[in-house]
């Protein structure tokens, strides 16, 4: 893990704004593919679905579950592009890490996107901002303002914090669990590539890690849309 | 004011860019827009329009299974009301032969009773021409039997007292 980030500092000459391109590099080859899965999907649309199109059915019915178990789907239509979109979007950002890692002149160019906490943290800004956006909206200034006082005013300093901690526990799991993989496999290469005894040694563990970290992607893209339905939902109910 | 590098995490050491935060959101939100209009929009575009589909289905399967009980009782009482007129058309049929059969053996009867009655006339003509025929031979018979007898008893004396008798009346007469 001696990979530094290709980091390009100072853009257009604005002192705070740094990129680390690695980052955005991956950020759009996920959002290519995620783009080219879902209008592959939906290109030849037929009331008899097969092959990919019934798949992509399959997940959206997934994702009306999600929405579902936390609210009713009146309100919760909504939400269904948004829930489907962080649900592809993570799960394939989390694989990509995990099918191989590029790195070119010590500089990690090929991850995942989600093991960087700056990107999982404003992808959990994000929805946090947005269930406060959906609270306002739908019940009201005044009502969302009384919802931080419920069920007692002194739980005010709480409810403010629970927004921040909120944030960051959505943040924070999904990086963690996707760059504690990627360490791993990182050493795992490593050790593979070190000699015949390791690459021996290394074999099974590997294969077992991967498959282990495919299914971390998945739940850990599962807990995010949930997550953020569930905050959705509590901001958006009456009696809270 | 807001150093890059303030959150350092591990050994590694990670850099909170703010670049990449603003990349994360721009490419996110792109994405969805694109997403929702070009795929989540015409999926789920058809997969509400294939529940309605269904839904009209169903509708009409069972429009037109109500259509067919009701075209089936319709049958069956067609079926019920056609074997009934059958049966009365038999039982007709069987009335119409059966007093046919009766007017015909009547006439028949009577048509017998009349020939036999013409047959007993004819009969009873025939018997009285018969005995008007015999009679009239009869008399005749009669009459020349009785010349006969006449003839041979009337001796030569009784013969000659007739022809006297007779010429006497006649010369009397004149």
């Amino acid at each position: 893990m001696e990979h530094e980030a290709p980091l390009y500092e100072n853009a257009f000459g604005i002192s705070w704004l740094d990129f680390n391109l690695s980052n955005v590099f991956m950020l759009l080859i996920t959002a290519i593919i995620v783009f080219i899965l879902g209008v592959v999907a939906s290109r030849n649309l037929q009331r008899k679905p097969k092959g990919l199109q019934n798949f992509m059915e399959w997940v959206v019915d997934f994702v009306k579950g999600i929405i579902g178990s936390n609210m009713d789907w009146k309100t919760g239509k909504q939400f269904l592009p948004l829930g489907l979109t962080l649900l592809t979007f993570i799960f394939v950002a989390n694989i990509l890490g995990v099918i191989t890692m590029v790195s070119v002149n010590h500089d990690l160019w090929w991850k995942s996107p989600t093991s960087d906490p700056g990107i999982t943290l404003s992808l959990a800004a994000m929805v946090i901002i947005l269930t406060n956006y959906y609270g306002v909206k739908m019940n009201g200034v005044k009502e969302y303002g009384k919802g931080f006082f419920k069920p007692l005013p002194f739980l005010f300093p709480f409810k403010i914090i629970e927004e921040f901690a909120n944030t960051l526990t959505l943040g924070l799991r999904l990086f963690g669990n996707i760059y504690a993989g990627e360490i791993l496999l990182g050493l795992l290469a490593g050790m593979i590539t070190s000699g015949v005894g390791g690459a021996i040694g290394g074999f099974l563990p590997m294969m077992a890690w991967q498959g282990f970290s495919l299914f971390i992607g998945a739940i850990q893209a599962f807990i995010f849309t949930m997550l953020t339905m569930v905050y959705m939902a509590h901001k958006l109910s009456h009696d809270h | 004011m807001l150093d890059s590098s303030i959150l350092v995490l591990g050994a590694g050491g990670f850099h909170l860019n703010i670049g990449d935060m603003l990349a994360s959101l721009i490419i996110f939100v792109v994405l969805l827009a694109l997403l929702k209009k070009f795929a989540w929009g015409p999926l789920m575009g058809i997969m509400i329009e294939r529940e309605q589909h269904i839904a009209n289905e169903i509708d009409t399967a069972e429009k037109n299974r109500s259509e067919a009980e009701r075209l089936a009782k319709e049958a069956q009482e067609q079926i019920k009301a056609t074997r009934q007129d059958a049966q009365e058309i038999i039982e007709n049929a069987k009335q119409t032969a059966k007093s046919q059969e009766q007017s015909i053996i009547t006439a028949a009867r009577q048509e017998a009773e009349r020939i036999k009655e013409s047959a007993r006339q004819e009969i009873e003509q025939e018997k009285d021409k018969a005995i008007q025929a015999l009679q009239d031979q009869v008399a005749s018979l009669s009459v020349r039997i009785a010349s006969k007898v006449i003839e041979k008893e009337l001796s030569e004396k009784d013969q000659e007292k007739l022809i006297n008798e007779y010429i006497k009346e006649v010369g009397e007469e004149r």
